[in-house]
């Protein structure tokens, strides 16, 4: 098969995978309003932390911006194993298999509707909080890295959710896994910076928790500005968690898509 | 002889706990000919589908599609058959232009040639109006045409179509049927055609299999098959009720009493259609009005009886593991 023919099935594949995302108002809709009412809640509830001595920002809402970004890439997660978990079910993905299709096309098409949910939530994030007041002290170039950043993320949990979506075929499983992105997210530097978490055992998890370098990888440019540690170790979580993830789902997509 | 479309030796295909969903099957179909694979629920038709169209490898034995051994030279097998399983595997936010354009693509076809052929397919199974409605709003019967359209994108020489009618409304079904024989009558096409229903095998294929338990339990043409059972039934229902028990005892005087229905009774004729005229005359003789007779020709479901000893309806098994879509029986197809 030629590259070219490869290149024709990933395209199709990709724009499949994005209309049929955006064409489920029920999985974007939630996917930008649920990490926006979060964000309300949080900056509005939780203001006074930034009167802790070395709290590093005057603003909440600066500080609580980064959770959006994080806990949309969750979203992600939901969104590709419960669309990957209906190709299964129905059959599409036989009707697939059936086809000179090659794996790593079907594997591309869906990152790629991955990647178009994360973009429209990290710009909608990004404008929400230009609006709202937030500076981005990285400047433009910090902006577009946050939403590199927030893309790599939204990769890695959509990747999880389609890997579980593989090894199961089940809807409800990829359901029964979105606490566990949650618990992720609220036991990690979410709400304070790791240092002034004042639980031994809170703390402890948050500095194991890759979730919390993620956070503070895309914190970073807003509040700080350019942070070369906490870039790289950003960067590095969500890479390694997202090759691991990719590694994974392309073995389940091989057992899957077993044919002779 | 010439190269069969499809042969089958010994197939079977064994899940763990030692259920053999197919068992030693033994198959031939010849290039152009309708094949109906009829039995109920369970039966093993959609294993023994799934391992035709490399979907699912056998446990043992072997089998050839087009001349090509599905285990070998499954991308050869591929790109010669066209299938529509079980499910109409469609997506339901896309439409059907955009299914045919992504089936059109992934076998290779560009630009104006993919365009072209998905438009004639739509035409041909009568969905060209709702070309750019999305799927999650047609009927079973759409979805079904659409299902089939999708599957001879590639001009297949060789067709699967596993239960294509189950579910559908008597127009519906008809349509489908039209499309089956005019693939098959103009274009050659080779179709491998499963069924629990007794009608479509009788209307559609050139030559049925009855499978039960895994097993084929007769094959022939659906003539040969009703010869082979050979005598017709009559069915008579008095005009009094109280006369029901002196009619089924005249009755089993022409040969061995079969189901009917509760107001009347019914035997297999053991000398034919040409006792009818002596059993009204020796009801007539008994003194037994008689409200309604009935000669029925025999049946697949009689063959179906005959040869399993049971009536197709109402016959279904334990619903066969699918592999490719249920956890469980995935594990267990892996591990067997």
């Amino acid at each position: 098969m030629s590259r070219s023919t490869v290149a024709l099935q990933v395209g199709m594949l990709a724009r499949r995978s994005v209309v049929r995302t955006l064409r489920q108002p029920a999985m974007v809709i939630p996917a930008l309003t649920f990490p926006l009412l979060l964000l309300a809640i949080n900056s509005s509830g939780l203001d006074s932390a930034t009167r802790l001595p070395g709290f590093p920002s005057d603003s909440y809402f600066e500080f609580a911006l980064a959770i959006a970004f994080v806990q949309g890439a969750l979203f992600s997660a939901n969104s590709a194993g419960t669309n990957v978990s209906n190709d299964v079910e129905t059959g599409f993905l036989n009707r697939l298999s059936l086809t000179p299709l090659r794996r790593v096309a079907l594997l591309l098409g869906q990152l790629a509707g991955i990647l178009a949910l994360g973009l429209i939530q990290a710009v909608t994030f990004l404008g929400v909080g230009l609006v709202f007041g937030a500076g981005i002290k990285a400047g433009v170039g910090g902006a577009l890295v946050i939403v590199a950043m927030s893309l790599l993320i939204s990769l890695a949990f959509g990747c999880i959710g389609a890997f579980v979506a593989l090894r199961t075929g089940s809807g409800e499983a990829v359901q029964g896994t979105f606490p566990l992105f949650f618990a992720a997210l609220f036991l990690s530097s979410m709400s304070l910076p790791r240092n002034l978490i004042e639980s031994d055992w809170f703390r402890t998890i948050a500095d194991w928790n890759p979730v919390s370098y993620m956070l503070e990888g895309i914190r970073s440019l807003v509040i700080t500005g350019w942070d070369g540690e906490a870039l790289a170790l950003g960067f590095a979580c969500a890479g390694t968690l997202a090759l691991l993830a990719l590694a994974a789902t392309a073995s389940a997509l091989r057992t899957r898509m077993a044919r002779t | 002889m010439a190269e069969a479309a499809i042969e089958a030796f010994g197939l079977v295909r064994e899940f763990k706990k030692g259920l053999r969903a197919v068992d030693d099957i033994e198959l031939r179909v010849e290039p152009g000919e309708v094949y109906g694979f009829l039995g109920p629920n369970g039966a093993g038709k959609s294993t023994t589908v799934h391992m035709l169209t490399t979907l699912l490898p056998p446990t043992a034995g072997s089998a050839r599609v087009g001349g090509h051994d599905v285990v070998t030279e499954g991308e050869e097998v591929r790109a010669i058959i066209g299938a529509a399983l079980q499910d109409a595997a469609l997506d339901p936010f896309l439409t059907g232009s955009e299914h045919m354009k992504l089936q059109t693509a992934l076998h290779g076809m560009r630009g104006r040639e993919g365009r072209e052929r998905g438009e004639e397919l739509l035409t041909r199974v009568g969905l060209s109006k709702a070309a750019d409605r999305k799927v999650g709003g047609y009927s079973g019967g759409m979805r079904r045409r659409l299902d089939l359209a999708l599957a001879l994108v590639h001009r297949p020489r060789i067709l699967f179509l596993d239960e294509p009618t189950t579910g559908l409304d008597v127009q519906s079904r008809s349509a489908l049927w039209e499309e089956v024989q005019r693939l098959a009558g103009d274009r050659g096409v080779t179709v491998f055609l499963t069924t629990q229903y007794l009608e479509e095998a009788d209307v559609l294929a050139d030559r049925v299999g009855i499978i039960h338990r895994g097993r084929i339990v007769a094959e022939g043409t659906p003539e040969a098959l009703k010869a082979e059972i050979g005598r017709p039934s009559v069915e008579a229902t008095p005009v009094e009720e109280e006369d029901l028990p002196r009619m089924r005892q005249v009755l089993t005087r022409f040969g061995e009493a079969v189901a009917s229905s509760p107001k009347g009774a019914a035997v297999r004729l053991l000398g034919g259609d040409a006792q009818l005229a002596q059993v009204v005359r020796a009801l007539d003789a008994e003194d037994i009005g008689i409200q309604d007779l009935q000669l029925h020709a025999p049946t697949l479901d009689d063959v179906f009886l005959a040869k399993t000893g049971r009536s197709l309806e109402g016959a279904a098994e334990e619903e066969e593991p699918n592999p490719r879509r249920d956890a469980a029986a995935r594990e267990e197809a892996l591990a067997a």
